[in-house]
């Protein structure tokens, strides 16, 4: 086996010092920086999580008080979905692989790029500021008249922070989508992107086209707040439900924002994993596009009980389920493309089972939420907490940490520790299992969510919830501790570890700072096996 | 890296000729006007249902507005809309002074638009027609009036804060065209520049009707 060595010139060694990162207009290094944004964000969003499981251990309200329990879910969900869950993949991942996997040297607007960084930790700064002053209370729904009349906690600042980071959602969207049509090398065509780039594409157009909607429904919130100026307040004939649909119009997207990119990433995976085109690469790459315009069609399936005409809710509910087609045509097709494929246990292959397993169960009780009798008989209990945590923490974060694993030798030229890995895998699975499963069993007998104290024939589900987020917690700590340790003492990993094809595994990990030492000429369709694995193996 | 082909000053180093890059910052701007479209549509839609909800309200509210002060910013606005096209044009065909002359007029025309809307907010104010400010109005309409005049300071507002930026922008081009930076070779800055500036004009074409003049027959 021949040595493997360090590039000499790479984009990680192009500059030293806190000017060479701050300043930087690198996508990889601002893919870093995200990094660090997210990692710290969901790290805060998850000690939330931590004292809300520690305060339903047992029935009584008796760890915080009912007002406090009612920011730490508020804050949890803010900072959870807006500064960890929407921009987690996109802006780590799809900032890092988007330019490498269509030939780039970078994205098409590389300052903005930056922009788009310091926006989003500009915005993260406004709702720390609203946390540590005393944090918000509304739920992270802002519903109103509550938010912009009754509540007193910090309302404005914590929407201002929304408003801003969607900016920055906003100019990312932009930017992978103009990269996408103009900056493709040449022979790259769009049929022979790989997938993660169709649902990089599909996520895109929900951001500029749904965030722009909830920048300007949470501004009329802080307005209405700061002015008394009236937009929904009822006592002018202003109309609450109004602002549902405008919360909504963007909110349900949002899921799949969160989503897509995940799913993108699965495609990846499995195709690497077992050395085989996607099955039916064309039927998941529009399957991305259709779950992105069906998902702005579907937003009344959370307005069931909200006095939505039985009409407008019959409608909400059949588009609904239409949404189910798409996403189980990525299934199949991934479990289809496993079949007779040699199929490894590596690592990010562990998440990507994970993924498709947990999906499908969070996919499938969204079918029963759909439902407008069974919506109505579980809605705001913890059938739905379960049902939302099975998409974004079992779909999204199995899919990020599974994209993070695969891509790490790239990113970082080391290898980490496979068996710690696979043991954190391990751990997450179950650990996340226990959490959230006994949650849709007592949501289904009826305990409501966003309550610190409940009936005490809930508190075997729920110590069984708070025991598997303890185990879920540890899970998220181990790959912090092996995979900077594999920054320092990881083995090199060589410019293609796995023996894969895609045309980031053909350039040096880590890449050099324009990507390509010449810019590669394609002629080659996405996941080209077995014809091209040959040469490339290291 | 050897520079092999004579490098266009211009070119950023993402690009492989000025060509594509001009193509990608056309269609980011147009990206960004769509995400522009969706940010007032969420106005426009809260603006139709309460309208719906509220015609008389509203009808007797928009009679408040200074008409022709309205119609004075329509006429500013669209001819504006005629000197930035004009400044695109001679940057395109390269003749700097037309260009500086084209983005002067259009700049003066944009500020005059911000003078009268400045104008007709003190009336309003001094006529206790902003919400939450001592608001007054005939007592059938006292409640809904409120969230018309809501609406009408925060979609114009918002429009006026992008006439301000719209400026911010004019006045980097001016500098930009003054010491030559814009050339025949290079002008795509002004270009969508200029769509930005369309765009802004557009929404006031929407503002305008719906605003001032919808329901004046209804009285």
């Amino acid at each position: 086996m021949a040595t493997v060595v360090l590039p000499p010139r790479h984009y990680l060694n192009d500059g030293y010092g806190i000017k060479s990162w701050l300043l930087t207009r690198d996508h990889k290094r601002i893919a870093l920086l995200y990094l660090a944004g997210v990692t710290f964000f969901f790290f805060v969003g998850g000690a939330m999580a931590v004292l809300i499981r520690l305060e339903l251990a047992t029935p009584a309200g008796d760890l915080v008080s009912d007002e406090t329990y009612n920011k730490l879910f508020t804050m949890h969900g803010v900072m959870m979905v807006f500064f960890f869950l929407i921009p987690a993949i996109p802006s780590v991942l799809g900032n890092f692989l988007v330019p490498i996997m269509i030939g780039a040297k970078d994205l098409a607007f590389p300052k903005i790029n930056l922009l788009s960084w310091y926006i989003y930790i500009v915005g993260g700064l406004f709702t720390l500021y609203s946390l540590v002053t005393g944090g918000v209370d509304t739920g992270w729904t802002f519903y109103t008249p509550f938010s912009t009349v009754s509540s007193t906690t910090n309302v404005i600042s914590t929407a201002l922070g929304i408003f801003i980071t969607g900016f920055s959602s906003i100019l990312t969207g932009l930017n992978f989508i103009v990269t996408i049509h103009r900056m493709r090398a040449p022979g790259m065509t769009w049929f022979r992107m790989p997938l993660f780039l169709w649902s990089t594409y599909a996520t895109s157009l929900i951001n500029v086209l749904g965030t722009p909607v909830i920048a300007i429904t949470v501004l009329l919130v802080a307005v209405e707040r700061i002015f008394h100026f009236g937009f929904f307040n009822p006592a002018l004939g202003g109309d609450p439900v109004l602002f549902q649909h405008l919360f909504w119009f963007y909110s349900h997207p949002a899921v799949y924002i969160m989503v897509l990119p995940a799913m993108g990433v699965i495609s990846e995976l499995v195709a690497g994993a077992c050395r085989k085109p996607v099955f039916g690469y064309h039927f998941v790459a529009f399957a991305s596009l259709a779950i992105a315009v069906l998902g702005f069609l579907v937003w009344g399936h959370h307005m069931f009980v909200a006095g939505q005409s039985v009409y407008a809710a019959m409608i909400f509910s059949i588009l609904s389920f239409l949404v189910a087609i798409p996403s189980a045509v990525k299934v199949f097709n991934w479990t289809a493309t496993m079949w007779k494929g040699a199929v490894s246990w590596e690592t990010p292959m562990l998440y990507a089972y994970g993924f498709i397993g947990l999906f499908t169960i969070g996919g499938l009780t969204g079918l029963f939420l759909a439902a407008i009798g069974v919506d109505v008989h579980v809605t705001d209990t913890y059938f739905i907490i379960a049902h939302f945590h099975y998409i974004m923490v079992g779909g999204t974060i199995m899919g990020y940490l599974g994209g993070l694993h695969y891509w790490w030798p790239k990113i970082s030229g080391r290898l980490y520790n496979e068996g710690l890995a696979k043991l954190a895998a391990g751990i997450i699975f179950v650990g996340f299992n226990l959490t959230f499963f006994p949650q849709f069993i007592v949501g289904y007998l009826g305990m409501p969510r966003r309550y610190h104290a409940y009936p005490p024939e809930f508190q075997v589900l729920n110590v069984l919830s708070s025991a598997g987020a303890s185990i879920l917690g540890v899970g998220y700590l181990i790959p912090m501790v092996y995979l900077m340790w594999s920054l320092r003492y990881g083995r090199l990993a060589g410019s293609n570890p796995w023996g894969v094809v895609g045309l980031e595994w053909t350039t040096t990990s880590p890449p050099p700072t324009e990507n390509f030492t010449e810019t590669p000429v394609v002629t080659w369709d996405a996941y080209d096996y077995p014809a091209r694995m040959e040469g490339h193996v290291v | 890296m050897e520079m092999v082909h004579p490098h266009p000053p211009a070119l950023a180093h993402q690009f492989d000729d000025l060509d594509q890059q001009r193509d990608a910052a056309t269609l980011g701007m147009w990206v960004f006007l769509v995400t522009e479209v969706l940010f007032f549509g969420g106005l426009f839609l809260t603006y139709s249902v309460y309208r719906s909800w509220y015609p008389q309200a509203f009808a007797a509210s928009s009679h408040e507005l200074v008409v022709w002060a309205g119609t004075l910013n329509t006429a500013v606005l669209i001819t504006s809309s005629l000197t930035m096209a004009l400044a695109v044009h001679a940057a395109q065909t390269g003749e700097r002074r037309p260009m500086l002359m084209f983005l002067i007029i259009t700049m003066l025309l944009g500020a005059t638009f911000l003078g009268v809307k400045a104008f007709e907010y003190y009336t309003e104010y001094a006529e206790h027609h902003i919400p939450g400010l001592d608001f007054r109005f005939e007592p059938e309409y006292f409640r809904h009036a409120q969230i018309f005049f809501s609406l009408y300071f925060m979609m114009t507002g918002l429009h006026a804060l992008h006439m301000v930026i719209g400026l911010g922008i004019m006045s980097v081009m001016l500098w930009w065209a003054w010491r030559g930076t814009i050339t025949a070779e290079y002008y795509s800055p002004i270009e969508i520049s200029g769509l930005y500036w369309h765009f802004v004009d557009i929404v006031w074409i929407f503002l305008f009707p719906l605003l001032y003049l919808i329901g004046r027959h209804v009285h």
